[in-house]
């Protein structure tokens, strides 16, 4: 399998590696995938008293496209409304990193987990569900 | 064993062209698995797919619609036994590995060598049931080029497939798979200057459902499985870009072939050029002196280093006639004749080699008869 | 010669990158088989079967002194051995072969659930037209019980056949002890060992072998070319899969292709007298990548037996990793994830499925295959390297993280996508 040169480098210098405490009012963590099929994803936004996620962290086991993907959308979500980061499309990461038709599924995977951390930060802070639907 | 003088039996093997055999001695040096995903592997798959797309450029095909193969023998079986239909056809003159590659019926073929479309017609005909029709294009042992392109026109009025063995006409003549019309198409790399242990099917379409023979790992679009013989598959399409390049080989080989035949034709004022009255690849002479027994010119040919044949490779070493030469209903001249080939390689002086051995053979043997005759 | 010159090259310079260490995917051409082939390729290009003249005896003479090789290996007649194009023609003619052939008195075949997929398509496809396949499992270690195959065989079982050493996992199966089971019960006994010849010692007679497959370039031959070995006392009989010149006896039709030929019985000698020294050093190089990686990294596993395995094959685990983002972490080693068949596809490798292991811990193993130019220097480089990417993709692990915080990740429910 031949990887785009975009996958490579977020592969190698993968962005915001880590992890935020999980018990932190202002933090969603969304963990998505499952290990028997090969990719989990756990991506974590800290969110401002303003709305505006200052801050996003990911760990990922799977492929070089599954850590590309994740690593990209904690960049693409960075300053964004939650809204606005519940608007990004599997089809804009897929696109981005140039992923082949057997790699999709990753691109979908990184945006469930855009939409998980999300609902869980609106779900510790008591506010309405739908949008992250 | 002195040297050889001349090699004349191409419809048997090719010797393999330079730049095949770099090829092949190349992608040796590669030592990846064409289905691995690393470096090694993934340099191997483009070998191979390079070639696919050189074999696809030589019979003006689809590359998605090649499929490697050990061989023109396997690519026959896969064609045989892989389309879909109960009703096999093939015409008398096949080469064996069609006509045992699955039981069926048989058409047979005029005087001339070339396949009775009459009764090809006739038998289409005789059942509802949609056929699988195999016609060479053209036959190895006389040469004679069949009317392809009628045998599609009938077998589509009919329902029936065309798969066609061109083994022996690839490199000799120009194919396009588009313009023969047929479903598939069998080649094999040895016969044009490529190594032995490889070949292809050609598929016209690319998409088409074919069983495989081989099962397992799934290469080759899952119609072919077995690792790809990586050497000979980049050898393979080494030899088909030689071809390629060649300009106006058929008329060269045409001209040694035709000089050859009447030459030989004065030395032996008996001779009879078998297939002569039909349409003929232009390097395949069979020829056959009535009451000269082929044996006895074989080996006196190969005496003087002049390699060729009789009938085909494959059962040259038993003793049953040539199936090619009853079918034309030479059965009297079967055990006579002889099968001189020429190829990429050939040249005037390989013509002049035969000739100096067939001239003083037949001188010989017109001496050897008469004194049996006193005897 | 650029890239052979290039893997040679590594004995005496700098190591050269990717370091090949994927053998049982393919091997690379030994330079001295090439060198034995060279000629073949060239002026010696004879059909083999043109029996009227010099250049056909010439080709003849070379492809049956190769077919001796090839028989000498495994203890065989050379009249015993049908060349084919490869290990996958060959399993699909023994197996297909020989149930076409007894099929009006016998209908069941006794296979093993890890065999290479050649062998388990030609069962489904003898499945498919009115067979019955028996499917053993195996064992934790990827062994078969003998108790259990002997219990499988009915008076309508026609043949077992069990690879002799597995391509992802490289266990041994106990052949001698299954030779004894089938020829007490009267059925033939069919061994895949495309792995396994010029690896370990095999005797057809010693282990009561009735059909082997070979493969070529698997032991530093060409590819495009195998046998299988068919016995003649007691004979074994087989419809043939590709008919037509009736060449290999009738059992394989098809020009034989000469320099193939005497390129797999170059290799073969090779094998067989470079064995016993050649098994040493292999070992020895196994247990040091394996002792390398274990010493420096925790949550490690040996797949398959530790003991009954050919000499050039690791299958490691390295749990809360997966294998695909860890192949591409591991760029400078060429290794495969699961078989070279099979690893472009995201499903995990049944065979490691068949031992037990878990979907996750399936999808996070390598296999590392060691071979004749495989030098200590790149094992040590490998070590490294293993160990530094395993470390990072760890680092990048949730499940690790998981791991570390003693949360049992069996515990969390997961959804499917």
């Amino acid at each position: 399998m031949s990887y785009s040169e975009k996958v490579i480098d977020h592969y190698e210098h993968p962005r915001n590696v880590g992890s935020f405490q999980k018990s932190d009012g202002g933090v969603g963590t969304g963990l998505v995938g499952a290990p028997a099929c090969g990719d989990v994803m756990k991506l974590q936004i800290k969110v401002s008293a303003e709305g505006i996620i200052e801050d996003a962290k990911f760990k990922t086991f799977g492929c070089g496209s599954a850590i590309a993907s994740s690593s990209l959308v904690t960049e693409w979500v960075k300053g964004k409304t939650l809204d606005e980061a519940a608007k990004i499309k599997n089809t804009e990461i897929a696109q981005h990193l140039a992923l082949p038709p057997v790699k999709i599924h990753c691109s979908v995977l990184a945006e469930d987990a855009i939409k998980a951390a999300i609902a869980d930060y609106k779900k510790k802070n008591g506010l309405e569900e739908d949008a992250a639907q | 064993m002195t040297s050889l003088a001349a090699y004349l039996d191409y419809n048997a093997t090719a010797p393999v062209r330079a730049c095949a055999s770099e090829a092949a001695l190349r992608a040796m040096g590669v030592p990846g698995n064409p289905s691995s995903v690393h470096a090694f592997g993934r340099a191997a798959r483009g070998l191979v797919e390079e070639a696919r797309e050189t074999v696809a450029a030589l019979l003006e095909a689809d590359p998605r619609g090649v499929i490697f193969t050990s061989g023109g023998t396997e690519a026959n079986a896969l064609a045989i036994t892989g389309w879909n239909r109960r009703r096999f056809l093939a015409s008398a003159i096949e080469h064996p590995s069609v006509l045992k590659a699955r039981p069926g019926e048989t058409v047979g073929v005029l005087r001339s060598g070339v396949i009775d479309l009459a009764a090809l017609e006739r038998a289409l005909a005789a059942d509802s049931e949609p056929a699988l029709v195999a016609v060479m294009l053209a036959n190895n042992e006389t040469g004679v080029v069949q009317p392809i392109a009628e045998v599609v026109r009938l077998a589509r009025a009919h329902g029936a497939l065309v798969h066609c063995d061109a083994v022996q006409a690839v490199g000799k003549t120009s194919v396009d798979i588009g313009a023969l019309g047929v479903d598939s198409l069998a080649l094999s790399a040895h016969k044009l200057g490529g190594p032995t242990g490889v070949g292809a099917l050609l598929l016209a379409d690319p998409d088409a459902e074919l069983r495989p023979l081989l099962a397992g790992g799934g290469q080759e679009g899952r119609r072919r499985s077995g690792t790809e013989n990586l050497p000979g598959i980049a050898g393979f399409g080494a030899a088909a870009q030689a071809v390629m390049a060649e300009t106006d080989e058929a008329g060269r080989l045409a001209r040694l072939r035709d000089r050859l035949e009447k030459a030989a034709g004065e030395q032996a004022p008996g001779l009879v050029v078998i297939g002569a009255g039909a349409p003929r690849l232009p390097n395949t002479a069979c020829l056959a002196v009535r009451g000269v027994s082929a044996q006895t010119l074989l080996m006196g040919l190969d005496l003087a280093g002049v390699a060729v044949s009789t009938g085909s490779a494959c059962s040259s070493g038993k003793v049953a006639p040539s199936h090619v030469l009853t079918a034309m209903g030479e059965d009297d001249l079967a055990g006579s004749a002889i099968r001189v080939s020429l190829g990429w390689a050939s040249e005037e002086q390989d013509v002049d080699c035969f000739l100096e051995a067939f001239g003083s053979m037949i001188q010989r043997l017109g001496a050897g008869d008469r004194q049996a005759r006193v005897a | 010669m650029s890239d052979m010159t290039a893997i040679q090259g590594t004995q005496n310079s700098g190591l050269t990158q990717p370091i090949y260490l994927d053998y049982q995917a393919t091997t690379p051409c030994d330079p001295r088989v090439v060198e034995a082939m060279l000629p073949y390729f060239t002026e010696r290009f004879g059909n083999p079967h043109s029996r009227n003249h010099y250049y056909g005896w010439e080709a003849e003479e070379a492809v049956e002194k190769a077919r001796e090789e090839i028989a000498t290996i495994i203890g065989a007649d050379p009249k015993e051995i049908v060349f084919t194009s490869g290990a996958t023609e060959s399993n699909n003619l023994a197996l297909k072969g020989v149930a076409y052939f007894y099929r009006e008195k016998k209908n069941h075949i006794v296979t093993v659930v890890t065999e290479h997929k050649c062998v388990l398509d030609s069962c489904r496809h003898l499945e498919q037209d009115g067979f019955q396949v028996t499917y053993l499992p195996v064992q934790k270690n990827g062994l078969i019980r003998l108790d259990e195959l002997e219990a499988a065989i009915t008076d309508k079982t026609v043949m077992v056949s069990v690879m002799a050493v597995n391509n992802e996992i490289g266990v041994i199966q106990p052949l001698a002890e299954i030779g004894a089971i089938c020829r007490k019960k009267g059925v033939f006994f069919h061994t895949d060992g495309a792995q396994a010849v010029g690896k370990i010692p095999l005797d057809v007679n010693a282990m009561n072998i009735d059909l082997m497959s070979i493969s070529a370039h698997k032991i530093y031959g060409p590819k495009g070319i195998g046998a299988l070995y068919v016995r003649r006392r007691p004979r074994v009989r087989l419809q043939s899969l590709i008919d037509g010149g009736g060449q290999e006896r009738g059992m394989r039709s098809g020009t034989l292709a000469t320099p193939l030929c005497v390129g797999f019985g170059e290799a073969c000698r090779i094998a067989r007298e470079e064995m016993p020294a050649e098994a040493k050093r292999l070992t020895a190089l196994r247990e040091r990548l394996l002792k390398g990686v274990r010493e420096r990294l925790p949550e490690v596993y040996l797949n398959g037996d530790a003991e009954l395995r050919i000499p050039g094959n690791l299958n490691i685990s390295f749990a809360f990793v997966e294998g695909e983002g860890l192949m591409m972490g591991v760029k400078d080693i060429a290794v495969s994830s699961g078989s070279a068949c099979t690893s472009a596809s995201l499903e995990p490798s049944y065979v490691l499925r068949a031992l037990g292991l878990d979907a996750e811990m399936a999808h996070t193993s390598l296999r590392i295959g060691i071979g004749r130019f495989t030098t200590e220097k790149e094992i040590d480089y490998a070590i490294g390297h293993i160990v530094e990417a395993v470390s990072r993709l760890r680092e990048l692990s949730p499940l690790w993280e998981m791991h570390q915080e003693g949360i049992d990740i069996k515990s969390i429910q997961w959804a499917d996508h």
